[in-house]
C-alpha cells in the first residue's frame, strides 16, 4: 500500500466485482452444460399439453435436471392456478 | 512415450501462439525432440513467431492430404535443431481438417518426437476441437479478465467432455492454467484479478505467471520465441514453466510487486 494510496477513498475495487460477477456466471454455465439438450423442446411440449386442460402460463412449469455420481434426476414442476380446471 | 500437449484458450489474443513458441523451443532446448503444429488453418500465424514464413513450402493440410510427406512439411527451427514446425495452411476451407487426418499425422509425429506442441486457434470450432481432440496435456492460456476467464472455464468444459481422452473413458487430459499479461502492480492497485481470484474460480493447477512484458512483443517483432531472450522477465517465466512442465520445483517469481521503494511509495504505474 503506497503512501498516495492511503488517501484515496476507499471504494470496491473492481478487481472483487469481476471475481463476484465470474463467480456466479461459471457457477451457473456449468451447471447447464451438463443438460440434456432435449430439455427446452421438452418443457416447451409438456407446456403445450398441459395448456390444453389448464390454464397455465408459460412460467408455471420448470423442468430441471440434476446429475449426481450414479443417479440423474429430472424434476419437473408445475405451479397450477387456483381451481381453473378448464373440465376434462 | 511421446505427449500432445495442446494450447487452448477459447479466446483470441490472450497469447496461445506466443506461448506455443516458447514451450516448445523451451522444450527442444532442454534436449526433447519436439514439433509444434499450427491448427490456425487460414489464419497461420505460428511461422511468424517463430521467424520461418519465408521457409514454408508445404504445410499441415498437404500433408493429411498426401500431397506431401510429413519430413517434406517440417521445417526446422534455426535457433534449436531438435525443435520443427508444421505450419497450417491458409486454405480457406474449413474442412481442411479432418479427425482421421489430424490423427494419422500426430501418430507418425509420436514415433519420432518425445513432445507435440499443438497451438489452437480461437473460438471452438473445427480447428480448435481438432487441436485439444487427441491431447494428453492441456496449457490453458489465460488473461486475469473476465472474459477470458469466462472463456477458459467453457473450454475446461470441452476439455473435460469432447476429447478422445474422455470419449474413450481414458484417464483425463492433464489441465494447466497459465496466467498472461499479468501486471502485479495493478493487481495490487485491486484493478486486475489475482491468480488466486483466477484459481479460485477455474480450480487448475498453476503452471506459471507470464507478467505484462514488452519482450513478448519484441520477440514477435523479430520472429524469436520471446523464451530466448534469457534477460526478459518474459522469457524467464517460459522458461520456469517449462521446467515445472518437466516436473522440477520452481518458485513462482512473477506474482508479486516488484518495483523498488520509492515507485510503491507514490503509487508508481
Amino acid at each position: 500500500m503506497s503512501l498516495l494510496d492511503y488517501f484515496k477513498t476507499s471504494k470496491v475495487s473492481t478487481a472483487s466485482l469481476a471475481k463476484e460477477r465470474l463467480q456466479i456466471l461459471v457457477a451457473h454455465e456449468r451447471s447447464s452444460k451438463n443438460q440434456p439438450s432435449y430439455l427446452p423442446k421438452l418443457q416447451k411440449e409438456l407446456l403445450a399439453v398441459i395448456q390444453k386442460y389448464v390454464n397455465v402460463s408459460q412460467d408455471a412449469i420448470s423442468v430441471s435436471f440434476e446429475q449426481d455420481d450414479d443417479q440423474e434426476t429430472l424434476e419437473l414442476n408445475i405451479t397450477l392456478p387456483d381451481s381453473q380446471v378448464k373440465g376434462i | 512415450m511421446a505427449r500432445v500437449i495442446v494450447v487452448t484458450s477459447g479466446k483470441g489474443g490472450v497469447g496461445k501462439t506466443t506461448t506455443s513458441a516458447a514451450i516448445a523451443m523451451g522444450l527442444a532446448k532442454r534436449g526433447h525432440k519436439t514439433a509444434v503444429i499450427d491448427f490456425d488453418v487460414g489464419l497461420r500465424n505460428l511461422d511468424l513467431i517463430m521467424g520461418c514464413e519465408r521457409r514454408v513450402v508445404y504445410d499441415f493440410v498437404n500433408v493429411i492430404n498426401e500431397e506431401a510427406t510429413l519430413n517434406q512439411a517440417l521445417i526446422r527451427d534455426k535457433n534449436c535443431n531438435l525443435l520443427y514446425i508444421l505450419p497450417a495452411s491458409q486454405t480457406r476451407d474449413k474442412d481442411a481438417l479432418s479427425q482421421e487426418g489430424v490423427g494419422r499425422v500426430l501418430e507418425e509425429l509420436k514415433k519420432d518426437f518425445k513432445y507435440i506442441v499443438c497451438d489452437s486457434p480461437a473460438g471452438i470450432e473445427k480447428g480448435a476441437h481438432l487441436a485439444m481432440y487427441f491431447a494428453d496435456d492441456a496449457f490453458v492460456v489465460t488473461n486475469p479478465e473476465v472474459s477470458s476467464v469466462r472463456d477458459s472455464d467453457r473450454m475446461l468444459g470441452i476439455l473435460s467432455s469432447k476429447s478422445r481422452r474422455a470419449e474413450q473413458n481414458e484417464e483425463p487430459i492433464n489441465e494447466f492454467l497459465l496466467l498472461t499479461r499479468y501486471s502485479p502492480e495493478r493487481v495490487k492497485l485491486g484493478e486486475m484479478l489475482s491468480v488466486e481470484d483466477v484459481q479460485d474460480i477455474l480450480s487448475l493447477h498453476l503452471l506459471g505467471v507470464i507478467p505484462e512484458s514488452k519482450s513478448v512483443l519484441n520477440a514477435s517483432n523479430s520472429g524469436t520465441p520471446v523464451i530466448l531472450d534469457e534477460k526478459s522477465d518474459a522469457g524467464q517465466a517460459y522458461a520456469d514453466i517449462v521446467a515445472r512442465y518437466l516436473g522440477e520445483d520452481r518458485p513462482h517469481r512473477f506474482i508479486d510487486d516488484k518495483k523498488g521503494f520509492f515507485r510503491n511509495l507514490f503509487g508508481g504505474k
